[in-house]
């Protein structure tokens, strides 16, 4: 539990702050209860600094030895050509900034099979170093052999940080890398920065309607998933090529262990990508029916936009899962963002806030998606939108 | 066959109301439930059940209260219930959540297959799976739709970008389930909550399952929360009422002004 000095004034700032409602004040004095998880969200909240966390007791490694920030790139292989998933170029462009506030290197990490092709354009995004993991074992994404190729480089060469794409593999190479090199990973952050020399990475937390900064002071790596559009892409050194440090790492006999029978892609127009769209309309609860999105799926055809859904409305069934938007779902940066009927917890408003214009009607005049939006109406958009599908046909003289 | 089923107690996060003034979460009054993706997991391992005749040990860590969802469980078909239960195990990242439970699972012993939800719903992570399955030594598939079992090898219908795969893997394996869209959990009867009174569940604490203490707990996790804040948000947009003809008109004259109607 955590820990309540003398210097408690009894003020009451710590029991707010709990998101577990495990403070109460007694006789003037801060208590916690059982339902404490020690998060130290009260920690920084208290203006004497009266509360602590148990002082860690394990013997702590020498960090000093360990630099650079790193990005696992991803290639994505539909079955038919091969290119680097844009979210590498986009943890590139901010592990650049990372690494220059750390005053270290960048470095790329690509494995795969055919990768040379790729290593001119990595490097414009301001890598330093890439290493390049090359053969026709690494064709295909493998846990085993991923892991292995990642652990190996990591233990020879030690990161201070290293950054994953939050995706389907990135997820799911980066908690197991984690429990192995006995790191801290945090997942999904929607910001990464850099303070005191350790990268803080911050992130929705306790059910999504409130960010924490999270560190790994003690630990290293220091290891983060970012969803793909939290980070814009950013050519900071065209033309300039990466040193490239080419690793011959053999697959381990576990790989084998798990075998792809057969892969099958969903038939999307490009239209319905929602991640790649120019402009998104998504709908929530207020939309209420498959009426109501029936309105949205006109709109976007007039604006040549995809259609999502918030969570609400996915759990209610109006939409697929797949069509979800925002922190849990897709994240989106799109040129146009419309939220109708969309109340905008947090889980949301970080999924879709890097979007450059962003129009929100609800009926609730207090409702948090008007704090994102450039555009705020004040109403009930199953009756509003109608209206407006009318007058943009009438605008384009149909 | 013997599968293994971890399960977590959340608040039910569509529950949660936020207090305008702090921008903090409302806890009080919001009920607990089992973990929706966990729940759907439990519902593939008793489907293999009824096929091979599995043995389910569902397995969570959380407060004594916990113990709800290893009865909700127990009454739905699984056959043993483990509760990891002690102070040692608080202020947990999902490092040290998964070396515990890892830790339990051998203790159990016995398992061909570990199926677990993709994530809890009040952490969002994902992380706690394939982390349990290195400190396993065994394999992993992650963002299962579907899986099938015949006792000797796993089929899954795994999830990625843009589509799916079906894979086919060797056991012993530990995979993460994803809820279709509309899932609806099923619960069990009264009388079926009433008959697995008496199904066994065991509480273990750090020491009945020999844990490393400088691996749980706080001491076990290298990440901390340094600070919790609300959303900055942007700077306040213009906002617009009036009648549904003049919001409608001000929209298509944004729509314009913004050069989204060309």
């Amino acid at each position: 539990m955590i820990q309540v000095s003398e210097k408690c004034v009894g003020c009451g700032k710590c029991v707010s702050t709990c998101p577990f409602g495990a403070l109460s004040l007694v006789n003037k004095k801060a208590v916690p209860n059982a339902s404490c998880t020690m998060c130290g969200a009260c920690v920084s909240a208290c203006p004497v600094k009266a509360l602590s966390l148990p002082a860690a007791g394990a013997a702590k490694k020498d960090l000093s030895a360990y630099k650079g920030v790193w990005v696992f790139i991803e290639i994505l292989d539909d079955g038919k050509t091969q290119k680097v998933r844009p979210v590498g170029f986009e943890l590139l462009t901010k592990g650049r900034e990372l690494a220059d506030q750390l005053g270290q290197e960048l470095c790329a990490v690509v494995i795969g099979q055919g990768i040379v092709k790729f290593l001119a354009e990595i490097s414009s995004y301001g890598a330093d170093k890439i290493y390049a993991v090359n053969g026709p074992a690494y064709r295909e994404y493998n846990t085993a052999a991923y892991t292995h190729a990642m652990s190996t480089l990591i233990q020879k060469y030690n990161p201070a940080a290293v950054l994953f794409p939050s995706t389907f593999i990135g997820r799911d190479l980066a908690p197991r890398l984690a429990a192995e090199l006995f790191a801290g990973l945090t997942a999904d952050c929607t910001n990464l920065s850099v303070a005191d020399g350790l990268v803080i990475s911050t992130r929705p937390a306790f059910g999504g309607n409130i960010l924490a900064d999270i560190k790994c002071p003690d630990f290293r790596p220091q290891m983060a998933t970012v969803r793909p559009n939290v980070f814009k892409k950013s050519v900071t050194r065209p033309g300039q090529m990466a040193k490239i440090i080419s690793e011959p790492i053999g697959v381990p006999a576990e790989a084998g262990k798990v075998r792809i029978l057969s892969k099958h892609f969903d038939e999307v127009t490009e239209l319905e990508k929602l991640d790649e769209a120019e402009i998104v309309i998504a709908g929530g609860r207020g939309m209420k029916d498959a009426a109501g999105f029936a309105v949205l799926d006109e709109l976007a055809t007039e604006l040549g936009g995809a259609v999502g859904a918030s969570r609400a409305a996915i759990d209610m069934g109006l939409q697929p899962k797949e069509k979800q938007i925002g922190q849990s779902g897709v994240t989106i940066a799109a040129k146009l963002y419309i939220a109708a009927g969309i109340s905008g917890a947090v889980q949301h408003t970080v999924g879709v806030e890097h979007s450059d214009v962003i129009i929100g009607i609800n009926k609730d005049a207090n409702a948090p998606i008007f704090n994102i939006c450039k555009y705020g109406f004040v109403g009930d958009a199953r009756t509003i939108l109608p209206k407006v599908v009318d007058g943009i046909k009438k605008a384009k003289g149909k | 066959m013997n599968i293994i089923v971890c399960i977590k107690q959340v608040p039910d996060t569509a529950q949660v109301q936020i207090d305008p003034k702090t921008g903090n979460l409302i806890r009080a009054g919001v009920p607990s439930i089992l973990n929706p993706y966990d729940h759907y997991a439990l519902e593939k391992a008793l489907a293999i059940k009824s096929r091979t005749g599995a043995k389910i040990t569902v397995l969570s860590m959380g407060p004594s209260q916990a113990v709800a969802v290893l009865r909700l469980a127990l009454a739905l078909g699984a056959d043993e219930g483990v509760l990891l239960s002690d102070r040692a195990f608080a202020g947990s990242d999902t490092w040290a959540t998964a070396y515990a439970l890892a830790t339990a699972v051998k203790k159990i012993g016995q398992y061909d297959l570990i199926l677990c939800g993709q994530m809890a719903i009040d952490g969002d992570t994902a992380q706690t799976g394939p982390e349990m399955a290195y400190h396993l030594g065994i394999s992993q598939l992650t963002f299962c739709e579907s899986v099938d079992s015949d006792g000797q090898r796993l089929m899954a219908k795994k999830l990625m970008e843009g589509g799916h795969q079906i894979i086919e893997a060797d056991l012993p394996i530990l995979a993460t389930m994803t809820m279709p869209a509309n899932y609806q959990p099923k619960y069990p009867s009264f009388l079926a909550a009433h008959q697995a009174q008496d199904k066994p569940i065991s509480i273990w604490t750090a020491a009945d399952i020999g844990a490393d203490l400088h691996k749980v707990g706080l001491e076990g996790s290298p990440t901390r929360v340094s600070r919790i804040f609300p959303p900055a948000g942007r700077e306040k947009g213009e906002m617009i009422s009036g009648s549904t003809e003049e919001m409608a008109a001000k929209f298509v004259e944004i729509l314009k002004k913004e050069s989204f109607i060309k």
